[in-house]
């Protein structure tokens, strides 16, 4: 379970996030919407530790962490970009195995054969050695969630998964995330389509802009 | 015919320092230009101050001054080279200062978006830099490099103002004894050589690195 307790983030003297409370059981999905400019990709770059509160608490399990130091314990908080950001001079499956190799140290076949078992989940098993520029938008995005899962991580994080992608990739990601949670990952998704976020959403935040 | 067969091996010999000053010079001039690309990145602003100052002299002075200043200037300090010791100096001086500013240019391209999806993947920053970084920065660094490279092999010649027997020295005793322009035209196919391979080589890597986008 995860509690962000009276997070506060300013920007200059612009307070972005003010007093921000929420709580995200195990195995539920969180949506977080709002109108652009409200802090909803602020509040996740905060809870995925790519910056840091001026104020307030990250609670995981009963334990205070700080997801911006936390670095180097066991795999916490996984992140799937608006943007993807994978690896352009990687292939798919190196961009799966980077990570569980080098920082968590497994060896290179068990991590070939995690890498491949999660990408014939979201049906990328044929795409294993294509570099990113030769896969579409959504095939990027399941390699994005692929490469977060083969981190093990407690909560993966979402940065509005739907932007870029037509109505038919909106409910194959819709699936996505609904299975996932099925299998038992928590999971927060930052979103300002409304509709999607309903149909997914175990919980709903709304967040509003700060004037 | 038989006079270029006479001329040969001096002008082989010769090729021999301009591509021994050209290699020494990639082989060191590439790894620190990288590092010194990454320190001109740095928050810690006397850093990049003092990078900054280096590349102002380094690109704001003739290269041949700065040869000069190394074997007969430096001695008025204390610091004595060898004559191929001074020629390495200076050339790894220079070339460093032109590769930092290359690969500057190349760190600036890579997206933030980068560090930070490796920074949520909990690689650390060598990690980052190694397998994420520096190979996309190659690639776009790869043509301005080429040209860098090239102009080095030309580069070379100018060790003659401290006395060191190069390509376009040993082409310049023979024009001077024998009288006649020929062995400039050998010397001219010799460097027209040497930047040929160059190139092939430049244009593999670029192919090699093609295999992505």
């Amino acid at each position: 379970m995860l509690e962000l307790k009276g997070i506060t983030k300013k920007f200059g003297g612009k307070t972005i996030l003010d007093d921000v409370n929420l709580t995200v059981e195990d195995g539920k999905i969180l949506t977080i919407v709002g109108p652009s400019g409200a802090g909803k990709t602020t509040l996740l770059r905060c809870i995925s530790g790519l910056e840091e509160v001026d104020s307030g608490n990250f609670i995981l399990d009963g334990q205070t962490f700080d997801p911006a130091t936390n670095r180097d314990n066991d795999s916490v908080i996984g992140v799937v970009f608006q943007d993807y950001q994978l690896f352009p001079n990687l292939t798919v499956l190196q961009n799966v195995t980077l990570a569980p190799t080098m920082v968590l140290k497994q060896s290179t076949s068990d991590a070939k054969k995690e890498a491949k078992r999660l990408l014939d989940q979201l049906n990328l098993g044929d795409k294993a050695d294509l570099f990113p520029y030769e896969l579409s938008g959504g095939q990027k995005q399941r390699v994005a969630i692929v490469r977060a899962l083969a981190m093990h991580p407690k909560l993966l994080c979402y940065d509005e998964p739907t932007s870029a992608l037509d109505p038919d990739l909106r409910r194959e990601v819709q699936q996505i995330i609904v299975k996932l949670r099925d299998e038992g990952i928590t999971q927060i998704v930052v979103t300002h389509d409304i509709p999607f976020a309903e149909a997914i959403a175990d919980q709903m935040m709304r967040v509003e802009p700060k004037d | 015919m038989h006079y270029f067969s006479e001329i040969l091996p001096s002008l082989i010999s010769g090729t021999g320092m301009t591509l021994s000053i050209f290699f020494w010079t990639i082989i060191v001039s590439v790894p620190l230009g990288i590092l010194v690309g990454l320190g001109m990145k740095t928050k810690f602003k006397p850093l990049t101050w003092l990078i900054d100052i280096y590349v102002w002299l380094m690109r704001g002075t003739p290269l041949l001054l700065q040869l000069i200043f190394v074997f007969y200037g430096l001695p008025i300090i204390g610091i004595v080279f060898q004559r191929y010791d001074a020629a390495l100096f200076a050339f790894i001086l220079n070339y460093t200062a032109y590769f930092a500013e290359i690969f500057r240019g190349g760190l600036q391209a890579i997206p933030v978006g980068q560090y930070e999806s490796a920074r949520v993947l909990r690689l650390t920053r060598w990690q980052t830099l190694r397998k994420i970084v520096i190979p996309q920065v190659v690639k776009i660094v790869l043509p301005s490099i080429g040209n860098e490279v090239i102009n080095l092999v030309k580069d070379s010649s100018l060790v003659y103002v401290i006395g060191l027997g190069d390509l376009l020295r040993a082409g310049n005793v023979a024009m001077a004894r024998d009288v006649t322009i020929a062995p400039m035209l050998l010397v001219g196919i010799i460097y027209l050589l040497l930047t040929a391979v160059c190139t092939l080589v430049l244009h593999q890597l670029e192919k090699h690195y093609s295999a992505w986008r």
